[in-house]
């Protein structure tokens, strides 16, 4: 076990604690880059979109997990970013300049969201930013002369300073990396400044931030305005990937794909973003590889218990048809997260921590290490 | 003209009248203590101060300034902090990170400075820890700094609460109960720390107190209250002998 001994104000200042933390992540960051050599096209289309809903996870991990306002809007300005990059690419703009531009109007537009939402606190914050969702995606489908409608936009391919950056080329999940370790380092920054620990300080204690001079209203618009620009900047970057957006990629499910990716990464970390991310991007293709070869494994395992070789097949048959019920995917997604809020709270990170901690303090570790202490009722009555 | 003071302060729920016409001053670098039944009105009155609640009339000022009006997130950047009854700190952030929130007026810098960390935003955080650090000094909180406050008891959250009112270098500090649910070794420290609060740091103190030994150790003058109104006002000893005072505490 590792002992800092703190010599100067710096040493609770740098985003790195000790030597160990430059190793870990030189390491992992030299293996991200060489990946696009190593991995076949299908891991590396796979990586670009760990890197696109990571970034959305630290987003929406600014908004809800450290300023506690939940939202179940991210897919609407998701949407917000990637039309206008869609729409801005019809003339000719470049490239940086529509990227900007996407983060900039988001962010603008989600100040405005944060508004109306300076009354709202739990559910009801929630139910104002499915609103707001809803609402957008109408407003895509319908606003025809400039969205096309359920049509939905092609996207052109990425030009950075006259190079044509295909959305499956090594340079693309390259950038798309930059933007997601720009992101991280940002949003490191801001937490260790007065503006993350104001955004902390709502999410414990409104009356107590309001009293030590936080204006709340003010830096609840500003973790609104910051959470939708980054979302707006990922979703550039998603309508390329993509190539084709339409309004019907932009719903509910996604949002609740987001709120999953930070929940099963783990609200207290940026990391937790990070896991999340990967988690979602991949349990897409490990349930169709479930949906594909299970019924044959089932049946497979019945066979070998003796079902002779019609009964074997009525049963493979049978979990077939209903690994290919509607909304099975759905179910599935629900369930992790009752599982996860259930017996993981921490998240996945928080799982990494206590295996983390486990070996260090072995054989002496306890379980209560973790245990959410909440022995003190605060007054609700000030809120 | 004094200090701080409040005219005429009322607070009324409807037909109930929390407090009710209250006017009392205090004086730079006093200690004032106010008592009284439960239910007297006394946070009702800090809470009126730090604008949590709206006075249904009257009017506070401080430093010749009216602050009735004023929003209640600048009540801290003009210099008056607060603790609070039940313990009000940010659970799940450190120890630092809680007394840094208390450095949250001073602070400067642009949003989009802290994005980038700059050398200024850098040094302003130095500048900062620096000041906590005095606190930490100051009432012995040490071992806790990297701690988080959900593990910690609540004698020492009391402590945190107080260090995070010092650290935002307030000139008028109200302290609700601050003895409350402390044993009688740290209501001891709690009576030499508000002194030294009064004589090294030059801060005046607003409090409201239960624990009449701390009340007399340290304040200068005592105003009682019950059912909102002021019943007497005074040293400790001439408060207490008042007999409007023993016939609200024991009943006439």
């Amino acid at each position: 076990m590792r002992f800092l001994f703190k010599t100067d104000y710096e040493d609770d200042i740098k985003l790195f604690p000790h030597s160990g933390y430059v190793v870990t992540y030189g390491v992992l960051l030299a293996l991200l880059l060489i990946a696009p050599h190593v991995l076949s096209s299908y891991l590396m289309s796979q990586l670009v979109f760990v890197c696109i809903y990571a970034i959305v996870g630290v987003a929406l991990l600014i908004l809800t997990g450290f300023t506690g306002q939940a939202s179940l809007g991210h897919a609407a300005f998701l949407a917000i970013g990637a039309y206008t990059a869609a729409y801005l690419q019809k003339y000719n703009v470049p490239f940086p300049v529509y990227f900007l531009a996407a983060g900039l109007l988001t962010g603008i537009i989600g100040a405005m969201v944060g508004f109306p939402a300076l009354r709202l606190t739990g559910i009801y914050l929630v139910i104002a930013t499915i609103s707001f969702a809803l609402i957008v995606e109408e407003i895509l489908a319908r606003w025809e002369s400039v969205t096309h409608g359920n049509e939905g936009m092609r996207v052109k391919t990425l030009s950075l300073l006259g190079v044509a950056v295909p959305r499956d080329s090594p340079t693309f999940y390259y950038l798309c990396l930059a933007v997601l370790v720009l992101t991280i380092v940002g949003t490191l920054n801001l937490l260790r400044s007065p503006t993350g620990r104001a955004f902390v300080a709502i999410r414990d204690s409104e009356t107590a931030a309001r009293s030590m001079g936080v204006n709340v209203a003010l830096y609840k618009v500003k973790s609104f305005a910051i959470s939708a620009a980054i979302t707006g900047f990922a979703g550039v970057l998603f309508a390329h990937k993509l190539s084709f957006i339409s309004p019907e990629m932009f719903t509910l499910q996604l949002s609740i794909e987001f709120i999953i990716v930070i929940l099963i990464g783990g609200t207290f970390s940026l990391h937790g973003a990070v896991l999340g991310a990967i988690f979602i991007v991949m349990i897409d293709p490990f349930l169709t590889y479930l949906k594909d070869d299970m019924p044959g494994i089932i049946a497979g395992i019945a066979a070998t218990f003796g079902a002779g070789a019609a009964t074997a097949g009525n049963i493979e048959a049978k979990v077939a048809a209903f690994a290919s019920l509607n909304g099975l995917k759905g179910a599935i997604y629900g369930i992790i997260i009752v599982l996860f809020v259930l017996f993981e709270p921490l998240g996945l990170y928080g799982r990494w921590l206590k295996i983390k901690l486990f070996f260090q303090l072995f054989p002496l570790y306890k379980r209560a290490t973790f245990k959410r202490q909440k022995i003190y009722v605060k007054s609700e009555r000030n809120r | 003209m004094s200090y701080f003071r409040a005219e005429n302060l009322s607070l009324h729920f409807g037909g109930l009248k929390a407090v009710d016409a209250v006017s009392f001053a205090v004086e730079k670098g006093e200690i004032l203590s106010i008592i009284g039944p439960n239910g007297a009105g006394k946070s009702s009155i800090f809470n009126l101060i730090s604008r949590i609640y709206r006075p249904t009339s009257g009017r506070i000022f401080f430093e010749d300034q009216d602050i009735t009006e004023q929003p209640p997130y600048d009540i801290a950047k003009l210099g008056i902090a607060r603790t609070f009854q039940n313990i009000e700190l940010f659970e799940n952030a450190t120890v630092l990170s809680n007394l840094l929130v208390g450095r949250h007026r001073h602070s400067t810098t642009q949003l989009w400075q802290e994005l980038l960390f700059l050398p200024s935003v850098r040094a302003n955080e130095k500048v900062h820890r620096r000041r906590v650090e005095q606190v930490i000094e100051f009432l012995d909180l040490e071992p806790y700094r990297d701690k988080l406050i959900s593990g910690l008891p609540y004698g020492v959250r009391k402590v945190i609460e107080l260090a995070r009112a010092l650290c935002s270098e307030p000139k008028l500090i109200l302290l609700d109960e601050p003895s409350s649910g402390l044993n009688v070794e740290e209501t001891g420290d709690m009576s030499f720390w508000i002194r030294d609060m009064r004589t090294e740091l030059g801060i005046t103190v607003l409090m409201v107190e239960h624990d009449m030994s701390l009340v007399n150790r340290v304040s200068d003058r005592v105003i009682a209250l019950n059912y909102g109104r002021v019943l007497a006002m005074g040293s400790p000893a001439e408060v207490q002998q008042h007999p409007d005072v023993v016939a609200a505490y024991l009943g006439a």
